[in-house]
């Protein structure tokens, strides 16, 4: 009887520490699952053409050309690139004329063209055997049989031209407009703006409160940024969107006000209690003795605080910044609300941008499932998951050199 | 002399400016909430707590989007707390100090700083293409249990570490198993600083719009769920949607106010709660 009962309690033991460590891992999992989801549906864009699903690119069966950019692509079907010597190819009469479905009466009598289509082909190849500069975006259907033009083989999307691209227009035809540059710049600038106005003020509130503030009004002072924390951050961008945007505009006297500056003012408001937390801890971190022995040395307490307690807690306060830049940089809806999102390269932080996690929430409702405009979020998912890891690994170094060093 | 004389006023200037400086951080934040508060409490009544919208948004009120945002918030939690909780427990009582332990920490600590709209792809592509949820409740609910899934964890970590290890040794000296050290000495005392800890962390999940966003939420949907297979409305994207994107962004600026007046009540009334909650427990325990 009182083994069983032994064996009965072993048995309750060995199961509840199975749950706990089933529970335990239950993270690593969720993080291998996001790893292979993001990635997998992302890693999908680079298999995808660089010209929409289903049509091709031809020209005369004589010209050289064998390779075009989708930046290429896009001048040409938007008459910014006229000749082909622009496109390094020799072409007799040089000129571009670029043809798409529609232009095709203006080569061929209408009335000519069977109900059903079946003559295109043969159509679409004279017209392009009479103009040697002819470059045509059609079906790919229509290039099956009959056809005499050259196709472009233009392969998938690329990496160079996705990480080098310089123009966002993941709807544009015939060739999507895939080019991060603009949109991680955007990122960048309004974070970076953020932490510049963020640090200052969170560093003041972080030792005031470590150092100088009575135990009254540090019982005061920490709720706030407790609270500061907790507000939803869709309010901050209704605050910033009703209050900073207009005050902005009128500043600055601007055509809108949804401005880099704008998110970044935002952004700063929501990353101080990240960096005055652990900014604060780090600080009440220094040893009471160093600090007593500075004062006894004849230093007053600001010579202190600088000479001392700063330096002794520089680490503290780096990984504090450092994870309040990743809030900046991962936050989605208050820089979405005031921003402007116009995905062009800034030049200056009056001037709408977009940011990586922006351009997610407000595109991919549009986006068609597993198509290229939809993956090519996913790469974007990946990017900000990758520059965020890289982040909080930095943290996780810098706290654990800081452990070494005081041990 | 003259050294000393500018040591001084360096210093007094100095606290001068982190003075200022930190008055300004608080001003600010009394600034956002009195602006919400003042304006969104003209717009609250009975009849904008109960009512559905009504003419493009710009009238009725937000019932269905409160039902919604409650039961995203229930639905999350029931998934995070369970599993957060027995992994703190596994992590401060039961894990040694091994490679990986040291993984799956650091593996939580990752998880707790992926930005939201992260989770919202993610949960996109697990929970409402590949297992079919669809945009819904369920899809919803368990994206935002990921979100709150690291906070809970280090919640019931911190609580646990304080307790001293005494007990735990004492426990263990009359005869208990390790199990029963844990459930009868110290949950029991870790039990209101885990609970503080939950109530943050439903404040934090109820606000989050950008991981709903793609897998629960509907732009206008003026009746309740019925299961938990349907779309809601949620007061965080109801916010986005109509200072943003709505019909007449101008007329239903009234109920914008509203809703974030409810957003913030529902986090400061959170924070309250807990730290009542907490003041009342350490009197007990001093009492003791």
């Amino acid at each position: 009887m009182k083994k069983m009962f032994r064996g009965k309690k072993y048995f309750i033991e060995a199961l509840w520490e199975g749950l706990l460590k089933i529970s335990g891992s239950v993270t690593s999992i969720i993080i291998i699952l996001i790893v292979l989801f993001l990635f997998s549906e992302g890693m999908g864009l680079f298999k995808k053409n660089v010209i929409e699903e289903g049509y091709v690119i031809a020209v005369n069966k004589n010209n050289p050309i064998k390779d075009l950019t989708p930046q290429q692509i896009k001048d040409v079907f938007d008459v910014k690139i006229e000749t082909w010597k622009e496109l390094g190819a020799d072409v007799s009469g040089n000129q571009i004329v670029v043809l798409r479905l529609d232009d095709i009466p203006n080569y061929f009598p209408e009335e000519e063209i069977a109900e059903d289509m079946s003559n295109l082909p043969q159509i679409i190849s004279q017209i392009l055997d009479d103009n040697p500069g002819m470059i045509a975006f059609v079906p790919k259907d229509f290039t099956q049989t009959n056809f005499t033009g050259k196709i472009l083989d233009l392969g998938n999307i690329n990496f160079k031209d996705f990480f080098g691209g310089k123009e966002w227009f993941p709807t544009a035809q015939p060739a999507h407009q895939f080019g991060v540059i603009p949109i991680v710049m955007g990122t960048l600038w309004v974070s970076l703006g953020a932490i510049l106005i963020a640090l200052p003020f969170g560093l003041a509130v972080a030792i005031y409160s470590a150092e100088l503030a009575s135990k009254a009004v540090h019982k005061v002072l920490k709720p706030i940024i407790e609270l500061l924390a907790g507000i939803p951050s869709v309010v901050y961008g209704f605050f910033g969107l009703v209050v900073i945007v207009p005050l902005i505009q009128k500043t600055f006297n601007l055509d809108v006000g949804e401005t880099g500056l704008a998110g970044s003012i935002v952004l700063a408001i929501m990353a101080l209690p990240t960096i005055i937390t652990i900014a604060e801890d780090a600080l009440r971190s220094t040893p009471r003795a160093m600090k007593e022995a500075s004062l006894a040395l004849g230093a007053n307490k600001w010579q202190t605080i600088v000479k001392v307690t700063i330096p002794y807690s520089i680490s503290g306060i780096t990984a504090g910044v450092v994870l309040g830049i990743g809030r900046a940089i991962g936050e989605t809806m208050a820089v979405l609300m005031v921003t402007g999102n116009a995905a062009v390269i800034p030049h200056t932080l009056l001037e709408p941008v977009r940011t990586i996690p922006a351009t997610i929430a407000a595109e991919l409702g549009e986006a068609p499932k597993g198509g290229a405009h939809y993956e090519a979020l996913f790469v974007l998912g990946c990017i900000l998951f990758v520059i965020t890891l890289l982040i909080n690994l930095t943290v996780e170094y810098i706290s654990y050199r800081n452990k070494n060093k005081v041990a | 002399m003259d050294y000393l004389k500018r040591k001084k006023i360096n210093q007094a200037s100095a606290f001068w400016i982190l003075k200022i400086m930190s008055v300004v951080v608080v001003a600010m934040l009394f600034w956002i909430l009195g602006f919400i508060l003042v304006n969104g409490f003209q717009v609250i009544s009975w009849d904008f707590l109960t009512k559905m919208p009504e003419d493009g948004m710009t009238k009725g009120g937000i019932y269905p989007a409160i039902i919604g945002t409650l039961c995203l918030t229930v639905g999350s939690m029931i998934f995070a707390f369970p599993i957060g909780v027995l992994s703190g427990i596994y992590l401060n009582e039961y894990a040694g100090k091994g490679w990986l332990v040291r993984l799956i920490r650091t593996m939580t600590n990752n998880l707790g700083s992926i930005p939201s709209i992260v989770f919202g792809l993610f949960g996109m592509s697990l929970f409402v293409n590949t297992m079919g949820f669809g945009d819904s409740i369920i899809a919803g609910s368990l994206t935002l249990g990921l979100l709150a899934l690291p906070v809970v964890i280090r919640t019931t970590e911190e609580a646990l570490k304080q307790i001293d290890n005494s007990y735990r040794l004492g426990s263990l000296a009359l005869g208990a198993t390790k199990l029963q050290t844990v459930v009868k000495v110290v949950l029991p005392m870790a039990f209101p600083n885990i609970i503080t800890g939950l109530i943050l962390s439903i404040g934090r999940v109820s606000g989050e719009t950008a991981p709903i966003m793609f897998t629960a939420v509907a732009y206008f949907l003026p009746m309740l769920p019925s299961s938990i297979f349907d779309q809601v409305m949620a007061l965080p994207y109801h916010l986005y949607v109509i200072s943003t994107s709505g019909t007449d962004i101008e007329a239903s600026r009234a109920m914008a106010y509203g809703t974030a007046f409810v957003l913030i009540m529902i986090v400061l009334i959170l924070n309250l709660c807990a730290n009542a909650l907490r003041r009342y427990f350490s009197n007990k325990v001093k009492t003791n």
